[in-house]
């Protein structure tokens, strides 16, 4: 049987991989799908503290409703993020973030 | 009272009205002329009467400084030259100015002028007396600058202010020393001082070292050595302003405020070194500036360095303990050398511009009235016996300095002399002979605006020293008292000199005179501009620039903006605009702030 430490090492790696996706890839679409990666490694996390943090026999569903809220959250980011992008490319005819440097002080 | 008053803010009124509401509106000349003639109006009206009134304008402790006129006999005198010239030169300019684009601001010059020569001569202590004699200079360099953008007119406005800086601010020195010695500012209370014994308790070092440096002053402001450079530059302004501010009043501001302080401490306390100082440097003026009028071509310098060497009469006569025959002279000569100046500045109107007199020549012809009116101020200056006020007053002068120091008196003499040799020159090599230009033979008549003033002032420079007109106008004038001695020098001189003057430039094409060490003003201005400003001035700015660049702009200015801009370089680099360079910062500052919470 899985333990909390093997769940919560799963969370830590998809975690991890979603942070080397963000800090490498030049695709912004790829890093925003390593973003929503990041937040499944929460979500992951927090499902496994409220399965394993038993109260009367019971899980603790506060985790689980939080991870409802994320995952509303991220559906509706992923909405605006994606129009975001969308409107980024027919702007400037680009979804590379090494070309995407107007900010540079 | 109140008609002192309206003397004395009228000018300053109609001048603010004119420059603040009126700006550009073609009646500005006007009104300042009519405010003019209401000033000079006031001063008749005013003749004679002995009063003061003021408030006060500033109480420190037991020091109450006041704003006061006074009115005297001195003062009541000084003002109807003052506002007389100054009347007939607003008449003048009307029609000399009528074409500069910027005659309204000339005119609320003249009565920044007028208002401030005014508080001069009205004012009741040295304190109120330095303050205008401060706006004197502003209003005289604004003034001499009038045509700004010539480079010669801006130079000279900056070199005569600086000058009378220099003076003003041993003016103050003395007022101080006085007042440190005396515990008074106002010529009342001077007076009190005096009476009361206080000159003879004072120590004659002090008193004489106060006195001194309160003629500095007068050295600043009447243009006398070693300060007299920057009178002839003065000329660069507007004919009628030079012949007001720089010929009959503002100049003789000097010899008017010795005057006044020598009647408040009484002439016992020039008597010492103190006077015989100021006489020898009048003296020396008159004869150095008598010199170098005789090599000028320039008819205004002419006529500058004339008003030179007469101021230097001036100071040497109240150098001499005999300042009522400074004043008389003062006077006198105001008027004449008013009517000079004009008539100068209708040859120059009339010649187009044209201030060489050797570009001139047979003038007489072509303008009769003004050739016959400076034939008038030149018989006057050169003091034609008996007949001119020249004589009157320059007579007096050659008394006292024949009764003081026979010196001076053969230094008189002298200038004399070259005075009537200078003015022959002058005249003859400008009114006869033939035109030697095209400007000169295109002259003719000037209006009635430019000549009626000159005929006024002709006919006052003839009358005015005699006893009748100048009792009128509440001249100072002294007991006048024949010398056999004075009188044949004086007529010898004259001779002379106008002799001289004819045989050597009757009919000459140029000078056939060349003495470079006269023309060249005797290398005064080369001195201080070669020697004092670059081993003096340069020096010592040399050494402020020196620290101004290291540790002002080096240091201070130039250190804080170079470590704010490295600082700011440093943080540049932060916002490289790379989105996963902050994304990596952003993860390493996570790791970074959970290592230091858990660890």
């Amino acid at each position: 049987m899985a333990t909390l430490n093997d769940y919560l090492l799963v969370s830590g790696l998809l975690f991890a991989i979603g942070l080397a996706g963000v800090v490498i890839r030049r695709n912004i679409i790829v890093v925003f799908m390593c973003l929503e990666l990041m937040l499944s490694a929460a979500n992951l996390s927090l499902i496994s503290f409220s399965r394993f943090n038993t109260i009367n026999g019971l899980p603790d569903y506060n985790g689980q409703m939080l991870v409802f809220f994320v995952i509303t959250v991220a559906a509706a980011e992923v909405a605006v993020g994606l129009a975001i992008i969308v409107a980024l490319y027919r702007s400037r005819q680009t979804i590379h973030t090494d070309e995407l440097t107007s900010l540079k002080g | 009272m109140t008609l002192a008053w309206i003397l004395f803010y009228l000018p300053i009124a109609v001048a603010a009205v004119n420059q603040l509401v009126l700006r550009r509106n073609p009646l500005v000349p006007y009104l300042a002329t009519a405010a003019a003639g209401a000033c000079f109006v006031t001063s008749l009206l005013l003749l004679g009467t002995t009063e003061t009134s003021g408030f006060s304008w500033a109480t420190v402790g037991g020091l109450d400084i006041k704003i006061a006129l006074k009115l005297d006999h001195l003062s009541t005198g000084m003002m109807v030259v003052v506002t007389g010239v100054g009347l007939l030169v607003h008449v003048f300019s009307l029609a000399y100015m009528k074409k500069d684009e910027a005659v309204n601001r000339y005119f609320c010059g003249l009565g920044l002028f007028m208002f401030s020569m005014t508080g001069i001569v009205l004012s009741e202590n040295f304190i109120m007396m330095f303050i205008f004699w401060e706006l004197v200079g502003l209003s005289s360099y604004l003034l001499i600058s009038h045509w700004y953008h010539k480079d010669s007119a801006a130079d000279a406005g900056k070199k005569a202010f600086l000058c009378n800086r220099l003076g003003d601010f041993s003016f103050m020195i003395g007022v101080l020393l006085l007042w440190g010695i005396s515990g008074s500012l106002t010529f009342e209370g001077l007076k009190s001082w005096a009476d009361g014994g206080g000159v003879a308790a004072a120590s004659t070092g002090v008193l004489g070292a106060a006195i001194l440096c309160i003629f500095g002053g007068a050295v600043g402001k009447s243009a006398q050595l070693p300060l007299h450079v920057w009178l002839p530059d003065a000329m660069e302004g507007p004919t009628p302003a030079s012949a007001l501010i720089h010929a009959a009043t503002m100049v003789a501001a000097g010899v008017y405020m010795l005057f006044r302080l020598q009647l408040s401490i009484g002439a016992e306390a020039f008597a010492g070194f103190a006077g015989t100082t100021i006489a020898w440097i009048g003296g020396l003026t008159a004869l150095l500036s008598a010199l170098m009028a005789s090599q000028q071509n320039d008819i205004k310098r002419i006529l500058a360095y004339s008003t030179l060497s007469q101021l230097g009469y001036m100071i040497m006569a109240v150098g001499l303990l005999a300042g009522e025959a400074g004043m008389f002279h003062l006077y006198t000569h105001a008027w004449f050398k008013a009517l000079l100046f004009l008539g100068a500045g209708s040859i120059i109107y009339a010649c187009h511009h044209q201030q060489n007199i050797w570009k001139m020549g047979g003038l007489l012809r072509k303008m009769p009235i003004t050739a016959a009116s400076f034939a008038a101020g030149t018989a006057a200056l050169i003091a034609v016996p008996y007949v001119t006020s020249g004589f009157w007053s320059k007579e007096e002068i050659l008394t006292a300095a024949y009764n003081g120091n026979k010196f001076l008196f053969v230094i008189a003499v002298a200038v004399a002399f070259l005075t009537a040799f200078y003015m022959t020159r002058a005249f003859v090599v400008t009114f006869l002979g033939k035109p030697r230009s095209d400007d000169a033979s295109h002259a003719h008549e000037v209006g009635p605006f430019m000549w009626i003033p000159l005929a006024v002032l002709a006919i006052l420079a003839i009358v005015s020293g005699f006893g009748f007109v100048s009792e009128k106008l509440n001249a100072t004038r002294p007991e006048h008292t024949a010398n056999t001695t004075v009188l044949i020098a004086s007529i010898a001189t004259l001779v002379l000199g106008v002799g001289a003057g004819f045989v050597l430039y009757r009919g000459k094409e140029s000078d056939p005179l060349s003495i470079p060490l006269f023309r060249d003003r005797f290398y005064f201005d080369g001195f201080y501009d070669n020697f004092l400003v670059r081993y003096f001035q340069d020096a010592f700015a040399a050494i402020i620039h020196f620290f101004d660049e290291l540790l002002i702009n080096g240091l201070l200015v130039g250190g804080l903006s170079r470590g704010a801009v490295s600082v700011g370089n440093l943080f540049r680099k932060l916002q490289g605009g790379q989105l996963q360079a902050y994304s990596f910062a952003f993860g390493l500052g996570v790791i970074l702030v959970i290592y230091f919470t858990v660890f």
